[in-house]
């Protein structure tokens, strides 16, 4: 019998830290996926993020950096700029990206920097405990809002796919979700044309995938892709907000 | 039997994700634990497996190897 | 060679790009904006990287970035500026990054003035950001020296793998002085073993300052500050100035040692034996040259456009073996000939320390 599914070449063959049934582990293999069938391993840069995916060199067989906490879309300007043959991808989760790095994340997309990000959303600030993050839902109940997120205190949750799409720079923004193997397909997809069009020089690219944290959100893994899918994705709309990648 | 998985029982944490996605319900909790403590998935209905690969997609540790015969 | 009359900011860029400089990320701020400015039409020109960042904290993530890939990347500031920048000189100084900030001075704390200052010694010299570390801090005091010192920070930041802070001021900064281009273009730079390049033919690497595996941080720290032992012990650099005879030895660095020194052909026609010690390197501090000038019979004066940082570190080094004295001020003018000359005359009649 022949292999025909196994794991990447582009992902170390170790344990990976996050706690069981976590998206980041899917979201791994869909990345590095992603980058053995594009054939580009051997030029890749990757920025890891402050956050649950703070340990991603240790899991991607590829050369990764640390990046200050919501400075991945700097320091990945400062690499791609200065070596626009590598292949250069940040990824973050929702804290890092819409919060303290809101600002890095911005003018990096406008400035059309041909970088991709892969923006992992799950509604919390996980490595700390499963705090309010910028994307946490209208009543949801974290570390920080005991009482449910309530927007007269703590503000609304932030779509940064609708957000970016106002700026001339992004090329190529999605949102994808991996609760089943149906949306697990097409976040591959997403992010393979994100690659893509860095590849083919386009300009920024992102794909904003709705993952799920049961450990903090207190849910059993099967529990958290229900809530994905009933609760999650309502406030957070899968699909193109913006493609240029044609034009 | 045409189609199989290979379940790597020290990388899995039984989460059960890939029990629920698979359409033919081959894949239960062993009764044992691994190193880390968890009852790790296994294939316990082996002819049923179709090679359908939605185990591997799900899996989020990245342990479920998937054979066919082409 | 000929020379050319240009300002101290434009003379540490040209230093900077015939070292190599392949990526400038910088944000405005007075008073070094001649520094984006020159080098928006420079860099350019050169087709080498330059972006004008959303802030301090992107440019000097950037540098780190432009930097872990082995190229020569600088970002440079003022004050206000320089303290946004020290969460990546933090990361970069974990991460053994090589790489040039420049800090313009200006007057503190907070967004202060636009008046030439040095209330910055302390945040260069102590590290400056979060964790146990310090970085290269290398002090000029004119046009030339600005563009030599930014030619020759490069290959220190990397012979150390580490950051190296130009700190300098809004006077040596804008002053326009005649400079000789008498460094030699650099082209060729061999690939260091450490940086992120793409893995082709070689195992993945990381570059990182999180250690949490048991005793690894600790055998981390160990090791950075055995480097910094090596620094020390290697790179001090300072200029000495009628130090065989002198009964006063005058510490400043920058705009004030050049005031000093007047003050210290002043204090000569006054009959006083004045010397003056002008630190290059401001960390590594030359405290063993000072502590082997301290005597009874000697005296030592701090001479700061601040409130007395600088003179900290010369109490250090002198031990209690001699009298150190202060005179500084902050967020305003600068320290006259005549007022170093008042303060050396009642400290050596009066024998008070005055810090």
């Amino acid at each position: 019998m022949k292999k025909i599914l196994s794991k990447p070449e582009s992902l170390k063959d170790t344990v990976l830290s996050y706690c069981p049934g976590c998206g980041h582990g899917i979201i791994h293999r869909l990345v590095t996926e992603c980058i053995d069938e594009l054939g580009v391993r051997e030029k890749t840069i990757a920025v890891a993020p402050v956050g649950c995916a703070v340990f991603a060199y240790e899991y991607f067989n590829f050369d990764v950096t640390e990046a200050p906490h919501g400075r991945p879309p700097a320091v990945a300007t400062g690499i791609k700029r200065t070596n626009p043959d590598k292949f250069v991808f940040t990824y973050q989760g929702d804290g890092d990206i819409a919060a303290i790095g809101m600002a890095e994340t911005i003018h990096a997309a406008n400035r059309g920097e041909n970088i991709t990000t892969i923006f992992v959303n799950n509604a919390n600030y996980g490595m700390t405990g499963g705090q309010m993050a910028p994307t946490t839902l209208i009543g949801q109940i974290t570390e920080t809002t005991p009482f449910g997120r309530n927007p007269e205190r703590e503000g609304y949750p932030i779509k940064l796919c609708e957000l970016l799409s106002t700026l001339e720079g992004t090329a190529y923004l999605e949102r994808v979700a991996i609760y089943n193997p149906q949306n697990i397909m097409k976040a591959k997809k997403a992010i393979k044309k994100a690659f893509q069009c860095q590849i083919d020089r386009k300009g920024f690219s992102l794909v904003e995938i709705i993952s799920n944290c049961p450990v903090d959100w207190g849910m059993t893994p099967l529990d958290s892709i229900k809530w994905v899918e009933e609760t999650f994705i309502k406030s957070f709309p899968l699909g193109t907000v913006k493609d240029k990648t044609n034009t | 039997m045409i189609s199989t998985i290979k379940i790597n029982s020290e990388k899995c944490k039984g989460c059960s994700l890939c029990i629920k996605a698979c359409p033919k319900q081959c894949i239960s909790f062993s009764k044992q634990f691994n190193k880390a403590g968890y009852h790790w998935a296994s294939l316990e209905k082996e002819n049923a497996c179709i090679g359908c690969g939605f185990c591997y997609m799900v899996c989020p540790d990245v342990c479920i190897e998937v054979y066919k015969d082409l | 060679m000929t020379k050319k009359l240009i300002k101290g900011n434009i003379a540490l860029c040209e230093g900077a790009i015939t070292a190599g400089l392949k990526s400038y990320f910088g944000y405005p701020i007075t008073p070094q904006n001649e520094i984006p400015a020159y080098l928006s039409k420079r860099m350019v020109e050169l087709g080498r990287v330059f972006i004008q960042a959303e802030s301090e904290i992107a440019a000097a993530s950037m540098v780190l970035g432009a930097a872990i890939t082995g190229a020569r990347a600088m970002t440079s500031s003022s004050s206000p500026g320089i303290s946004l920048k020290q969460e990546a000189i933090s990361y970069m100084s974990g991460m053994q990054v090589p790489a040039l900030i420049v800090n313009v001075q200006r007057g503190g704390p907070g967004l202060g003035n636009i008046s030439s200052s040095q209330s910055d010694y302390f945040q260069a010299v102590k590290g400056g950001g979060h964790g146990d570390y310090k970085i290269i801090v290398l002090a000029p005091n004119s046009a030339q020296e600005m563009y030599e010192t930014a030619y020759d920070a490069f290959d220190l930041a990397e012979k150390y793998r580490t950051p190296v802070m130009i700190l300098t001021d809004g006077i040596i900064g804008q002053m326009m002085e005649p400079i000789e281009f008498n460094r030699i273009e650099k082209k060729e730079f061999t690939e260091k073993e450490w940086i992120l390049n793409g893995s082709k033919g070689r195992e993945p690497r990381s570059i990182k300052s999180l250690l949490m595996k048991d005793g690894v941080l600790e055998k981390h720290n160990v090791k950075l500050q055995e480097k910094y032992k090596l620094i020390s012990e290697n790179e001090v650099k300072y200029e000495s100035y009628m130090l065989e005879d002198a009964e006063i030895i005058i510490i400043a660095y920058g705009i004030s040692s050049r005031i000093a020194r007047s003050a210290v052909k002043l204090a000569r026609k006054n009959g006083i034996k004045a010397g003056l010690l002008r630190p290059k390197t401001l960390w590594p501090f030359p405290s063993e040259i000072i502590n082997s000038l301290a005597k009874p019979n000697v005296k030592f004066l701090s001479i700061e456009l601040s409130h007395g940082q600088m003179v900290e570190d010369v109490k250090l080094a002198v031990n209690g073996k001699s009298e150190v004295g202060f005179l500084g001020k902050a967020g305003g003018g600068l320290v006259t000939e005549q007022e170093i000359l008042k303060k050396i005359q009642s400290q050596i009649l009066g024998g008070s320390s005055g810090a």
